[in-house]
């Protein structure tokens, strides 16, 4: 019982975080011509921002269910890796029914904080630490949606821009510390740029331009710049 | 958007989302050796992060120069290793600001 109140407490700050910026994910759906009720499926089903906010145009502009498959799979790559580290710390609690209902919540913020928490990490700590966010990221899309229609325009574009304050904030602290990780980021916004900006590049689809920015970056550093240990 | 075309990309979407978090998550017991795959996999967030953000992040609001101050504040925050809540709404609220102005 003490598990699940731990777990209860440490989702707290995690579900406030996600209902502001699932806000501003709900606004964007809005205005890209998705309903409400589209808007909150995405993130009933998804809990992925980034991958969220690449598969929205995608759809929007009919692009194929390749496109928007293999942007996922790169986009949450990331994902597959912390599933990896988190599986090694789980207990003997954590059969195959639960990790398959566990897994489906491992988000940047909730691997972040089961690494950190104690030696290893069982059901009741686990179930507690998921409930909260994924009401706040579901429930903040919703809202963000309805009222995005209601808040006064200078309001809601200003909260366009939520989004990537927060992958600033994911990148930045670790790429002060990292310099191959602030070169990693530098080659991907470099190419990102030449796809927004070169005629001809930019015909390239949005999903399509993550893939090849992301990959080739990732690919190069890996080769000439390994990570230690 | 219709539906009914709504409802595959949603099931696309859903599906290889979940099957990335879950097969690593049931299966793997071992770690990863090969050096190459492991920084791959250590780089790819940041990449991708980096790739999505900019130039995104300029056309995120109305006009470009509230963007712009948006930005720099996330930037500066960032740098001093504030939280993501605090990043994301001195964005906004900067953008806010400076839209109002522009």
């Amino acid at each position: 019982m003490n598990e699940t109140k731990n777990g209860l407490r440490d989702g707290i700050p995690i579900c406030l975080g996600y209902f502001s910026v699932a806000f501003a994910f709900g606004i964007f759906c809005v205005n890209s011509g998705l309903s409400p009720l589209q808007a909150t499926l995405i993130s009933m089903t998804n809990v992925t921002s980034a991958g969220q906010l690449a598969a929205v145009p995608i759809m929007t502009n009919a692009g194929t269910f390749i496109e928007l498959a293999l942007a996922q799979l790169v986009i949450n790559l990331r994902y597959a890796l912390m599933s990896i580290s988190i599986s090694q710390k789980l207990d003997s609690t954590m059969t195959t029914p639960h990790r398959l209902i566990v897994s489906f919540m491992n988000t940047d913020e909730i691997f972040a904080v089961a690494s950190g928490h104690g030696s290893s990490v069982g059901t009741r700590y686990m179930y507690g630490l998921i409930l909260t966010p994924f009401i706040g990221w579901s429930l903040g899309t919703m809202v963000g949606a309805v009222a995005g229609n209601i808040l006064p325009a200078a309001m809601s574009d200003a909260l366009g821009i939520a989004i990537y304050g927060m992958f600033i904030a994911i990148i930045i602290p670790v790429a002060k510390k990292n310099m191959v990780v602030m070169k990693v980021i530098l080659t991907a916004v470099l190419l990102s740029c030449l796809f927004a900006f070169v005629p001809g590049l930019n015909k390239v689809s949005s999903g399509f331009v993550i893939i090849i920015c992301a990959v080739v970056s990732a690919s190069i550093f890996a080769a000439i710049a390994p990570v230690e240990n | 958007m219709e539906y009914g075309e709504f409802f595959k990309y949603l099931a696309v979407m859903a599906l290889v989302t979940y099957l990335i978090r879950m097969i690593p998550y049931v299966a793997f017991r071992k770690k990863i050796t090969n050096k190459f795959v492991s920084s791959f996999l250590y780089y790819i967030p940041y990449a991708v992060l980096g790739a999505m953000t900019f130039p995104a992040i300029f056309f995120s609001t109305a006009s470009l120069i509230p963007a712009v101050c948006g930005c720099i504040v996330a930037l500066i925050l960032a740098w001093f290793e504030k939280g993501l809540l605090t990043v994301a709404v001195c964005a906004s609220a900067a953008a806010f600001v400076f839209g109002l102005i522009f």
